[in-house]
């Protein structure tokens, strides 16, 4: 996780589909929050919660088992895809789901950077 | 001088439920005529590796339409005041009048996802008319995995989302290329057509009901389904194979929904198979 904004902003591809992205939005890993603000595709700022009243279009959540195996190299059936693991209840999204569902591909690319760095691709 | 695919298309007029459709026609081979139907929300282009195979079109006349709406069939006159809204109904007319208008005596039909769902139902109601089914990523029904109602609304882009969404379907172990292509599909998609299609697909053709109608012995039924494939998942297909005596049914490893158009090298490994029984029927 503390590597995300490297990962994202060292991807100019990546950047420039989220380039209409700016918002803060939450990841949930277990119990842990983690604010990711989001400007103009860069990831600008993570902070790792909870932090009191802190506001967020939209969340996406799962238990760490579930993360880890979606971010695996080659991952298995069910934990290859955000809607895979949301269709098992491995995962779950809530909040404002417009800018979510505006820029999936952007959203389902910035879930999968930690990815790359499990594949040695990265850092 | 360029080398030409043997795949050849025309256009033809067809009234289909009183609608006058000018459909889109691809065909490559001889032999043992194969009706293609491609997946909600995409074209025919899905089956273009099928039609370069020889190891396919040297035994069969493979055809792939463009449902009214898809690829290179237009919408029908008038389209722009109605919500497209595909139905069983319009769906079995419209592969049975491609096959009328070519004369196909008692082809095999093949279908993927939706057309996985409408082969099922043609094995049910018209087994005289085809001598093989072969339904890809099919079941009886499915559970839904995301709201419709997300793919035709104007604060997000249509093709952009569907793609995006389809795009987990695909397998991780699929060629990036061949990924891409079958995600441009689902990106050209028009406006409304693949929730159109998906009315179809969720609503109006659960097959739980007339399962019973299939007999395998008039009209022997094959299901291939993608390990990856979390809308249609292998359980969906080895569930409704269970409630079809005479049933052929497999999973596909490392493949997801769009077996032909993803990673063709690894479909043929298991539709060869498959067509080599279809072929000594």
């Amino acid at each position: 996780m503390e590597h995300l904004a490297d990962v994202v902003n060292g991807d100019g591809g990546l950047v420039h589909r989220g380039r209409h992205v700016d918002l803060e939005w939450l990841w949930q890993v277990d119990a842990v929050p983690y604010h990711v603000r989001i400007q103009h595709g860069l990831v600008v700022e993570l902070v790792r919660g909870p932090v009191l009243m802190r506001s967020h279009r939209f969340a996406v959540r799962g238990p760490a088992d579930s993360w880890e195996r979606f971010w695996a190299p080659m991952p298995r059936p069910g934990f290859h895809d955000l809607f895979a693991m949301m269709k098992t209840g491995r995962a779950s999204i809530d909040g404002d789901l417009q800018p979510l569902m505006a820029n999936l591909r952007y959203f389902k690319e910035v879930l999968a950077a930690p990815r790359r760095l499990a594949d040695g691709h990265h850092g | 001088m360029a080398e030409f695919e043997p795949v050849t298309g025309r256009y033809c007029t067809l009234d289909i439920e009183g609608r006058r459709c000018r459909i889109y026609i691809e065909e490559a081979g001889s032999g043992v005529p194969l009706l293609c139907l491609h997946t909600a929300g995409a074209d025919s282009r899905q089956f273009r590796h099928l039609m370069t195979d020889p190891a396919v079109i040297d035994r069969f006349r493979v055809i792939a339409f463009d449902m009214p709406f898809h690829g290179k069939s237009n919408p029908w006159a008038g389209f722009q005041d109605e919500e497209y809204r595909l139905t069983t109904g319009f769906y079995t007319a419209a592969v049975l009048a491609v096959a009328d208008a070519l004369e196909l005596e008692r082809p095999a039909v093949m279908g993927c996802s939706m057309g996985g769902r409408l082969v099922l139902h043609l094995a049910g109601s018209h087994p005289e008319r085809f001598r093989a089914v072969i339904g890809l990523e099919a079941a009886d029904h499915q559970q839904p995995w995301y709201d419709t109602e997300w793919l035709h609304r104007p604060d997000v882009h249509g093709g952009e989302v569907a793609a995006a969404l389809v795009s987990g379907l695909v397998a991780p172990q699929s060629p990036d290329e061949f990924r891409w292509e079958t995600l441009w599909a689902y990106q050209c998609s028009g406006p409304g057509v693949f929730k159109g299609d998906l009315h179809f697909y969720r609503r109006d053709s659960d097959f739980r009901d007339r399962i019973h109608m299939i007999d395998t012995t008039r009209c022997p039924v094959f299901l291939l389904t993608g390990e990856y494939d979390f809308s249609c998942t292998p359980t969906d297909t080895l569930r409704t194979a269970k409630d079809i005596p005479g049933v052929e049914a497999e999973v596909m490893e490392e493949l997801g929904h769009f077996p032909m158009s993803e990673n063709p090298a690894r479909f043929r490994t298991y539709i060869l198979p498959v067509l080599d029984k279809v072929a000594r029927l």
